[in-house]
């Protein structure tokens, strides 16, 4: 199998940061995020309660996750719900193409399902002759733009309303440099309500799966999910096996975790509870695995399967928020997906664990403290083992370490170095070569160390060799 | 190999050690005054809260409100409340629903730390009804209000071993947390009122539901 | 703030004897850098009345391997460190990303070495060591500047030297409590309280872009704060932010906080507002 082309976070990011203007709204339309979460967290008692509640939830629930799929199963099968599994992308594609095919549906709404994107079902569907419509706004934007989401909850926020209202123009009908936000939402939910009412069935995501009832939880704020379930008669619900939680009483700790985290409000729009099919109608939930078992088996990635898609981490991170999620070229950006993505692909991903500062921000805010930024770190050390690092950095580290484990050697390279910055002329420091020089200044050269200051000297402080 | 038994073989070899499940407790917030946090919490998602005395009350309000005389195509489940002149149970497909100005459905309880109403499918013909109106009305007992959503889940939890998800003959149903009119946000973070779903939401709190 | 005159011995709570041993640890790029920050730090101990030593065998903590993921080149370093290191009574730091690489990331090297636990216990920060060990009451002096506290990540989040902002919680932070114990000190107020410079290790040069951006946005929110002086536990964060706001001529002065808590003069201070020229000074 040809293996992809490795993605460069890097390059990706600087041509992002080409664009000033651009990169500012996105820095700032995220932060706005983070501002708003952060106003929601300060005015909750015991936020770092429910948060230590959800990880323990969620750890319980993976160490014994099978158990809690077949407890699921039997209960959604109760309800009249039809359960099928698939253990990978093309499987998961198969079964929704089977199921709609086998019913002769040609049309579907699909709200938003990050496991969707994740398995390219979209191309798939449509490579079939199934016309798919995305009725998230921010989902449909991208459609028409034949783009990915960029942000897991914000899929257009890369976008200017110059931009959406030139694409509503083109597509949609909407007036030649229109881009009021009210105008274009307006013309884009019109545009969406006949596709509701065209729609033959309705794909959704979900957000958590309740293995005591067999119901499953949709949440949004459009109600494109509920509308695009409670007309068609067809409801198809694709999940990762990782979205389940033990018991009913369980999701009062995620639902006030949830939207907290994504945007300040306290609890979406709608929370859809649904237990069983519609009257007259079917309900299939398609568990997927495509990879997650395997990371289950990691102690130091298995926690990475906690995550409930809240974007937090996205939206505190500083690089992501001034990189974009397309830098990362992967279904789910930002932190998580810099730890998700290389257990898909190592070689592939392997930049995404450098593209951040170790700030730590990320474990800070995620809902169920996932150790995002120590999962970098991992990640790297993984990276290094496999031998993916460029040869220049293994290298220089190796190099380095040799240098530090002698004391002498340490001191006498130090010397040199810094003698040779003094004494060298300014054009030739800052060379080519020189990355730190490109937009910054070194720092002053000292002519002599700390320990140069003190040695020899006996009343400060006191040497010990 | 099924796919099914792959998958949980997969997961079982890890032989992962257990870890417990936590309680739920946590002494979570409560409120002096529940319904002015309510109404307060409905109100930061540009919902509306009234109070009522009785159904005949909450008649007199709706036809009060400005959507209300906006409205042509009324539906309320509710008998009493409301100029019904469209009649959910006569109707077989939901799509006919589309042209609905008003829908007034009963709500099954409230919460106050989010402003969010609990509705169920029960005795609703069409759930389609509750997102597909361009104006929703809840009628909630005031007795049913609850401080969070831990209270909110307990009651859940409990109806659906009687009555929502019976254990001796499982029923399927939906219920559904609606806490103001639909919204989004999609473009540039700027905040739009009335997306696919409802663009208003009035909430009705009734002392008696006689 | 209590009378302490220049030179005088800091207040405080806790009085470590005189067979007390501390033993200095100068991260290795203070060490041949910024050599005045390390005599600061030791200025700022022996006014608090303890017994430093500097054990010269000390180079690098780790932290740049680590931090690549190159865990073999690491490890020697780690146990250097360990050996250099375990027979004082406490370890001090100007770095809080050092002092966290040893509590938080040396367990791998060192896991069930005796004698391990009890270094990762009395390690510490400077700025935690005045506060949490020695309890330090009063610092006197007066810096008539407005001040831009920087609270650099490994220190915030990692050694918990401040509470960072997306925790519940009242406000706290360490370095702030003891720069407000000095005259005339002003802290100004960002908008974004905790922000990460961009330095980040290697990342500084990996994702130049953004590790620009970064500081370049950093120091315009010190900038619209009002900030005259710029601090920070960690001198690598400083570096990145000092490199940038030079090259960009931004009249910020940048000082560590050891030396502000040992009273330097920002006006005379060795960082200079002038990009380095090709004389030798």
């Amino acid at each position: 199998m040809a293996s992809l082309p490795v993605v460069n976070h890097a390059r990706n990011a600087a041509e992002f940061i080409g664009d000033e203007k651009e990169v500012r709204r996105h820095d700032r339309a995220l932060w706005f995020m983070r501002a708003n979460r952060d106003i929601a967290v300060q005015s909750l008692p015991k936020w770092e309660l429910l948060r230590e509640k959800a990880s323990q939830i969620k750890s319980h629930c993976m160490s014994r996750l099978a158990d809690y799929l077949e407890q699921f199963q039997d209960n959604a099968t109760e309800l009249g719900v039809r359960v099928h599994w698939a253990r990978d992308a093309s499987e998961h594609n198969e079964i929704v193409y089977g199921i709609l095919s086998e019913r002769n549906v040609r049309k579907v709404v699909k709200s938003k399902s990050m496991l969707t994107e994740e398995c390219h079902l979209n191309p798939y569907l449509e490579e079939h002759g199934i016309e798919v419509i995305d009725t998230d706004l921010g989902e449909r934007i991208v459609q028409l733009r034949n783009e990915p989401p960029s942000h897991i909850v914000m899929p257009a926020v890369h976008l200017g309303r110059e931009q959406i209202g030139a694409t509503f123009h083109e597509h949609l009908g909407s007036e030649a440099g229109a881009s009021d936000p009210n105008y274009l939402t307006d013309v884009a939910c019109r545009h969406l309500r006949d596709k509701f009412l065209g729609a033959e069935a309705g794909i959704t995501g979900v957000n958590f799966a309740i293995a005591d009832t067999g119901g499953i939880v949709v949440c949004t704020n459009e109600g494109n999910a509920d509308l695009g379930t409670s007309l068609p008669k067809i409801h198809v619900a694709c999940m990762g096996i990782e979205k389940l939680i033990p018991r009913l009483r369980d999701l009062s700790v995620f639902q006030r975790l949830l939207a907290r985290s994504t945007t300040g409000q306290p609890i979406t729009v709608y929370s859809s509870h649904f237990h069983g099919p519609v009257p007259g109608g079917e309900l299939h939930v398609v568990l997927v695995d495509n990879g997650r078992s395997r990371i289950l088996g990691s102690n130091d990635f298995r926690r990475s399967l906690h995550c409930i898609r809240c974007s937090a981490c996205l939206n505190t991170c500083p690089v992501f928020r001034r990189s974009g999620g397309y830098s990362y070229g992967s279904t789910i950006s930002g932190p998580i997906g810099s730890t998700l993505s290389p257990s898909r692909d190592a070689g592939q991903f392997r930049t995404l664990p450098f593209a951040c500062s170790l700030c730590g921000s990320c474990s800070d805010v995620c809902p169920v403290k996932i150790d995002l930024h120590s999962q970098l770190l991992v990640w790297r050390r993984e990276i290094a083992l496999r031998r993916l690092l460029p040869l220049s950095k293994r290298l220089a580290m190796k190099l380095a370490s040799f240098v530090l484990r002698h004391t002498w050697l340490y001191e006498t390279v130090g010397k040199v170095l810094r003698w040779s910055s003094r004494t060298l002329p300014r054009w030739l420091i800052y060379n080519r070569l020189n990355v730190w020089g490109r937009q910054r200044e070194l720092p002053p050269i000292p002519a002599q160390s700390f320990r140069d200051l003190y040695k020899g000297s006996h009343d400060r402080p006191k040497r010990d060799s | 190999m099924t796919a099914q038994n792959e998958i949980l073989d997969a997961i079982r070899r890890h032989h992962l050690q257990a870890v417990d499940l936590p309680t739920l407790d946590g002494g979570w917030i409560t409120y002096d005054d529940p319904h002015k946090q309510f109404a307060k919490a409905l109100e930061a998602v540009k919902g509306r809260c009234f109070r009522a005395n009785d159904l005949a009350d909450v008649n007199g309000q709706i036809e009060k409100l400005p959507e209300y005389a906006d409205s042509q195509q009324i539906c309320s489940v509710i008998p009493g409340v409301g100029r019904s002149n469209v009649d959910l149970n006569a109707i077989d497909d939901p799509h006919d629903l589309d042209n609905v100005d008003l829908a007034v459905v009963p709500g099954q309880l409230a919460v106050a730390e989010n402003g969010a109403v609990w509705v169920t499918d029960a005795g609703l013909k069409h759930r389609a009804i509750l997102f597909v109106s361009r104006q929703l009305v809840l009628v909630v007992p005031a007795g049913e209000l609850v401080n969070n959503m831990h209270e909110a889940y307990e009651r859940i939890a409990d109806a659906a071993q009687s009555s929502f998800l019976p254990v001796s003959e499982r029923r399927p149903g939906f219920g559904v947390f609606i806490s103001g009119p639909s919204k989004t946000g999609d473009i540039e973070q700027i905040m739009v009122i009335g997306a696919h779903g409802p663009r208003s939401l009035t909430v009705f709190l009734v002392d008696s539901l006689k | 703030m209590g009378a302490v005159s220049v030179g005088s011995q800091f207040p405080q709570r806790i009085k470590l004897t005189s067979m007390t041993r501390i033993g200095l640890f100068i991260p290795c790029y203070i060490d041949q850098l910024y050599p005045h920050v390390a005599m600061a730090t030791v200025e700022v101990l022996e006014r608090c009345g303890v017994e430093v030593y500097f054990p010269t065998a000390q180079t690098c903590c780790g932290q740049p391997m680590a931090n690549t993921g190159c865990t073999n080149e690491t490890r020697p370093l780690a146990w250097k460190f360990f050996e250099t290191f375990r027979d004082y009574d406490y370890v001090v730091c100007p770095s809080g990303s050092c002092v966290a690489m040893v509590r938080h990331h040396y367990d791998e090297y060192l896991d069930g070495t005796p004698g391990f636990i009890d270094l990762k216990e009395k390690t510490f920060e400077l700025c935690e060591f005045l506060t949490d060990v020695l309890k330090v009451e009063g610092l006197g002096g007066r810096f008539p500047y407005r001040v831009g506290l920087h609270q650099s990540c490994h220190g915030l989040r990692e050694l918990r030297l401040g509470r960072a902002s997306e925790l519940a919680g009242p406000s706290y932070s360490k370095a702030r409590t003891l720069l407000e114990l000095i005259g005339d000190l002003e802290i100004t107020t960002l908008e974004r309280a905790d922000e990460c410079c961009g330095f980040g290790g290697t990342f500084a040069m990996s994702e130049e872009a953004v590790s620009c951006l970064m500081g370049r946005d950093r120091i315009r929110d010190h900038l619209q704060a009002g900030t005259e002086v710029l601090t920070a536990v960690d001198m690598s964060c400083l570096m990145h932010l000092s490199g940038l706001i030079v090259r960009d001529k931004h009249p910020i002065r940048v000082m560590h906080v050891a030396e502000i808590l040992a009273g330097r003069d920002p006006a005379i201070v060795s960082l200079p507002q002038e990009p380095m020229s090709n004389e030798k000074s």
